[in-house]
């Protein structure tokens, strides 16, 4: 996530080697990128190029027929697909907020002096690592409207819990906030490292001059958790934009089209045998992911020079 | 006073946590381990009978011993990704990190787009048809180097800016070619970063699920996902059935963070905090 800083950082060990330039270049073969770079160019630059012309054409994986933007055309006029679209930003948004806000929430919570923090945290984190269909089975199974342990549990409360995966208004947010379940403990560790990383002065300043435990959340750990901070919202709208496997686990899109996302109807295309109007969808996922992370990274890049 | 807040806070936090992210994994073992009407009512209760290790017998040898080819593809899938991820990011990354050129520009640039582009679907499966990879087991590691080069990258990467350059003159001096300066001197430096990468992707791969199903679709050489998912519709009956097959994936990862926990989590934020 680093790259620029870090590309900067490495140019100034080099002034150690002006003795003898030339020689010392050479014990650095280019030639070490070579495996890697012809694995990464066939399976995913020429992939990726080459979507942007397939995705003008109509195509069974043999024979082209370039017939300009009916794809685009197409992909923009069914109302089904454009929900994708919709939802695929909602989704993003959802489970980014929901875990920047609890991830911070819990962090805290770990980071004050609590008994059992070890225990908590690793019990927080250990659904990162669980398998993502597992995941997704084991919640269509608990979100069942009825007989699901959840609605159960409300039932004793005296909630009526909604129909989650079956009713269409629920069923994507039904699966947000799923996602959210499992991806919190690495926003969680995330801002974790970065709340241990401030300097303890600053907190023993802030005691000095009495501030209470709500300035010393906004004034210290908020503005000094902010890479912390960057990387969770980076890494959360990546994958919620990209969003497939859970989806595809708890709902495969539905009730109707209600729960599909970009990437689920990039799939379906795919299924149907339209290759052309899949390979637009990426295109237009690439697009998406590209304007939304690239700019947000250089703002917040920016933004670390001027603090 | 002070304390006692904290007690109350700490044991509250620990029942919220309990029911928010044990009750799922206690349902998933309980479930596994009912008989196939009891599971059925897909209720939250200890089973009146265990019949765990019956459950997982019949899960295995479900569909011709499905469930085994699939982990024993999985394991090759995963242990042969990982062997080839680390060796050639390692060397990538060490070149990048320690030869500033015109080229570091665009290598850091292609990095940063391997983390970021989705992967085009079907041209993907266009490419692998071309190169006769297509649905091989072969194909399918190709693609998991591919889209984790990104990351081990910045990790090697990281790390290796920590190793002095003096150590690399001491081997120049001492006549160490570039090759065995890399794979004698620095390699064996790396270990602990190695230990990190090779925990992060084993876990992304085993548990990865679309591509294999983009890229490796049928039976014969199903991976362990793809089999679990795909005994969702066959099972739908057996609720038992399926959930001792989701523990039995389930059950690498716990090992691996039972014994890893903090290695893991190391793993996983490292290069995170500084942006």
């Amino acid at each position: 996530m680093s790259t620029e800083v870090e590309a900067r950082q490495t140019v100034e060990p080099a002034t150690t080697t002006l003795a003898a330039p030339a020689r010392n270049k050479s014990h650095y073969p280019y030639w070490f990128y070579l495996p890697a770079a012809v694995i990464f160019f066939v399976f995913f630059v020429v992939p990726t190029f080459s979507s942007f012309f397939f995705s003008l054409t109509r195509w069974d994986l043999s024979d082209w027929e370039f017939i300009g933007l009916e794809n685009y055309v197409a992909f923009f006029q069914e109302s089904a697909l454009l929900t994708g679209l919709k939802n695929t930003l909602i989704y993003a948004l959802v489970t980014c907020g929901l875990k920047v806000v609890l991830g911070m929430a819990l962090a805290l919570l770990l980071t004050s002096p609590i008994i059992a923090k070890g225990f908590l945290r690793s019990v927080a984190f250990f659904p990162v690592l669980v398998s993502t269909i597992g995941v997704g089975l084991t919640f269509q199974v608990l979100m069942d409207p009825s007989n699901g342990l959840i609605n159960k549990s409300l039932g004793v409360a005296g909630i009526e819990g909604p129909a989650w995966l079956v009713d269409p208004k629920f069923a994507l947010l039904s699966v947000a906030l799923v996602d959210v379940w499992k991806g919190v403990g690495l926003a969680t560790v995330i801002f974790i490292a970065g709340i241990v990383s401030i300097p303890r002065e600053y907190f023993e300043a802030s005691a000095v001059d009495g501030a209470s435990a709500f300035q010393r959340f906004r004034r210290i750990i908020l503005p000094l958790s902010k890479p912390a901070t960057t990387t969770v919202i980076i890494l959360a709208l990546i994958g919620g934009l990209r969003s497939f496997d859970l989806i595809w686990a708890m709902t495969r899109g539905g009730p109707g089209f209600t729960s599909d996302v970009i990437a689920s109807v990039i799939y379906k295309q795919y299924q149907a045998g339209f290759y052309g109007l899949s390979t637009a969808g990426n295109v237009v996922l690439f697009l998406l992911v590209t304007a939304i992370v690239f700019p947000l990274f250089r703002f917040f890049t920016r933004q670390e020079v001027d603090l | 006073m002070r304390t006692k807040t904290h007690l109350w806070l700490g044991l509250l936090g620990i029942v919220l946590f309990a029911v928010v992210f044990l009750v799922p994994f206690a349902f998933i073992l309980f479930t596994a381990a009912k008989t196939a009407t009891e599971a059925g009512k897909l209720q939250f209760s200890l089973p009146t009978t265990w019949t765990l290790l019956q459950n997982f017998g019949d899960a295995l040898r479900a569909r011709d011993y499905m469930l085994i080819i699939a982990f024993i593809n999985s394991i090759v899938l995963t242990v042969a990704s990982i062997t080839a991820l680390v060796v050639l990011s390692a060397m990538v990354a060490y070149v990048l990190q320690r030869r500033e050129s015109r080229w570091s520009g665009l290598v850091n640039m292609l990095v940063l787009s391997g983390l970021i582009i989705p992967p085009a679907v079907v041209p993907t499966v266009w490419v692998l048809q071309k190169l006769g990879l297509f649905k091989t087991l072969t194909g399918l590691i190709f693609i998991e180097i591919a889209f984790g080069l990104s990351f081990c990258i910045l990790l090697f990467r990281a790390f290796i800016a920590t190793i002095p350059r003096d150590l690399d003159e001491a081997a120049i001096i001492d006549g160490a070619g570039p090759t065995r300066l890399f794979f004698k001197v620095i390699f064996p430096l790396l270990r602990s970063v190695m230990v990190t990468v090779i925990i992060v992707q084993s876990v992304a791969i085993f548990n990865d699920f679309a591509n294999p199903l983009y890229f490796l679709p049928g039976d014969e050489n199903a991976t362990v996902q793809l089999t679990v998912f795909n005994f969702q519709s066959q099972f739908n009956t057996q609720y038992n059935l399926l959930f001792a097959d989701i523990l039995l994936i389930t059950i690498p990862p716990l090992l691996l963070f039972l014994f890893l926990n903090r290695r893991i989590v190391e793993g996983m934020t490292a290069g995170a905090v500084k942006g």
